[in-house]
């Protein structure tokens, strides 16, 4: 109960902040569009429809990990962290408070990327509502790992290193380019991190690969549940001062 | 509702913010808790609120101690941090009911109280102004009526009154003087005409530690000065390298 009236509280927050939102919604959108006018003209295909779009809706989410961070940051830089440490809310109520608003905003950016995907050649199967699903799995490791920044950080710190994380979750991710084609320790330490098992994921559902979908998810909701635990105890930490 | 500090302590490596405070504070009185900056004031006040775990000691409430029940103190208190920590993007009315339900008020329990605070402190006529767009004096009148909202029996103000003009003090110290006898109320202020107006009775804080305690007259006395500020300064007075 308490985290829904949190989670009510952060949603208004964020969707009566439109710009900051549109941003997060337009980008993946135009990046959609770029990259396929240039497939058009691209002698090989790197960037088709059905490998761009699960890749693109993956990146847009890191708009999700800079919204829950800067919310959090700021709370805590106005003191209204302080205000609500002092009520009888836990430290579960506080994070599922700062992520449950992020989910239909999540399904929203997939929906609007995907009608664009359409748009664009994208044909409809019964596959792209599991993607639906899995994406939306997908979309809370992004939103804990804002939410954790948010929790170390200021508002201000957090969109410093949101400029890091954006160029660690493209350049690590595969999405505008096949890992392999850099190789070596790049490739393995991109393995390490969950951003290319999200985007395979994604893309795996597309192939029908289902088998490989769930291997790839594994590890995304391995790490989504650390960051969250990570999260809920810092959190309490901080809450004791 | 009494609150007996018992040596009460917060140390962080080397250095002690707060040094074995001990004082009881009296149902329904106005305690002012002064000192120089960083003097352990607002270590005291988040120590009391359950925001900073104490390294000794403890404060007996009547609900629970803050170390051994932390959720059932936490329930019956309210705070207004020095900064103003009111949400920006929710109106006063939306403010004023989410602090009510996050504290386990039904929603029309919390309209209920929220339109009796807005009335006390002269915020009906801002209901559907988003706070970020209210000024200073009335972000600080918000933020104390979100503190009141809960109706709580020990309210800690921190600054109440930083950046208020005149007439809004002067408003605020006036709602104060009607609460004086039923809450408990600690603040904390660099204006000492405020607290010659509102305290019972007055701690100064020097170092971490209680240098004096009394009412104001008594502590005019015990230093031979007729104002209470000239009393604070012989009684915070550093030593002359």
């Amino acid at each position: 109960m308490r985290a829904t009236v949190f989670a009510t509280r952060n949603h208004k927050e964020i969707v009566r902040d439109p710009i900051t939102l549109l941003i997060g919604m337009g980008l993946p959108i135009l990046l959609l569009g770029l990259f396929s006018v240039m497939q058009k003209n691209m002698p090989f295909a790197l960037y088709e429809i059905n490998n761009l779009t699960p890749g693109v809706i993956v990146f847009g989410f890191s708009f999700l990990t800079l919204f829950s961070g800067m919310l959090l940051g700021k709370d805590k830089s106005s003191s209204f962290l302080m205000r609500i440490f002092a009520s009888p809310m836990s430290a579960t109520d506080y994070i599922l408070g700062y992520m449950l608003p992020f989910i239909p905003i999540a399904f929203l950016q997939i929906s609007l990327c995907m009608l664009t995907a359409f748009f664009l050649g994208l044909s409809f199967n019964k596959s792209l509502l599991l993607m639906i699903l899995v994406l939306l799995v997908i979309s809370s490791l992004y939103i804990g790992i804002g939410v954790l920044l948010g929790t170390l950080f200021t508002d201000k710190q957090v969109g410093g290193i949101f400029a890091i994380f954006v160029n660690i979750t493209t350049w690590l991710s595969g999405t505008w380019f096949t890992l392999d084609m850099i190789g070596g320790t790049f490739q393995s330490i991109a393995q390490l991190l969950p951003f290319v098992h999200a985007v395979n994921a994604a893309r795996d559902i597309m192939d029908g690969a289902y088998v490989d979908m769930l291997r790839s998810l594994a590890v995304v909701i391995g790490y989504t549940v650390l960051i969250m635990l990570t999260a809920i105890s810092t959190f309490k930490r901080k809450m004791q001062g | 509702m009494t609150i007996k500090i018992k040596s009460l302590t917060k140390r962080y490596k080397e250095h002690v913010a707060v040094n074995q405070l001990t004082l009881d504070i009296q149902q329904g009185e106005i305690f002012a808790l002064l000192g120089q900056n960083a003097a352990g004031k607002t270590t005291t006040i988040k120590m009391l609120c359950g925001l900073l775990k104490p390294s000794e000691g403890d404060a007996i409430f009547d609900s629970g101690t803050i170390v051994q029940n932390q959720k059932a103190v936490k329930q019956i208190i309210n705070i207004s941090p020095q900064e103003t920590a009111v949400a920006p993007n929710l109106t006063v009315h939306e403010n004023l009911l989410f602090i009510g339900q996050i504290y386990g008020y039904t929603k029309d329990h919390a309209r209920h109280h929220a339109q009796e605070q807005m009335e006390l402190f002269g915020l009906s006529s801002r209901q559907h102004n988003k706070a970020k767009t209210l000024s200073g004096g009335y972000q600080r009148r918000l933020s104390v009526a979100m503190a009141m909202m809960t109706n709580p029996k020990v309210l800690f103000l921190d600054e109440p009154t930083l950046g208020m003009d005149v007439r809004s003090r002067n408003d605020l110290w006036n709602i104060l003087m009607q609460l004086k006898g039923k809450v408990t109320i600690i603040v904390t202020s660099h204006y000492l005409q405020e607290i010659e107006v509102l305290a019972d009775r007055v701690g100064i804080m020097h170092r971490g530690q209680l240098c004096a305690l009394g009412t104001i007259q008594k502590l005019m006395m015990e230093t031979g000065k007729k104002s209470l500020e000239d009393a604070f300064l012989v009684m915070t007075e550093e030593e002359l390298l």
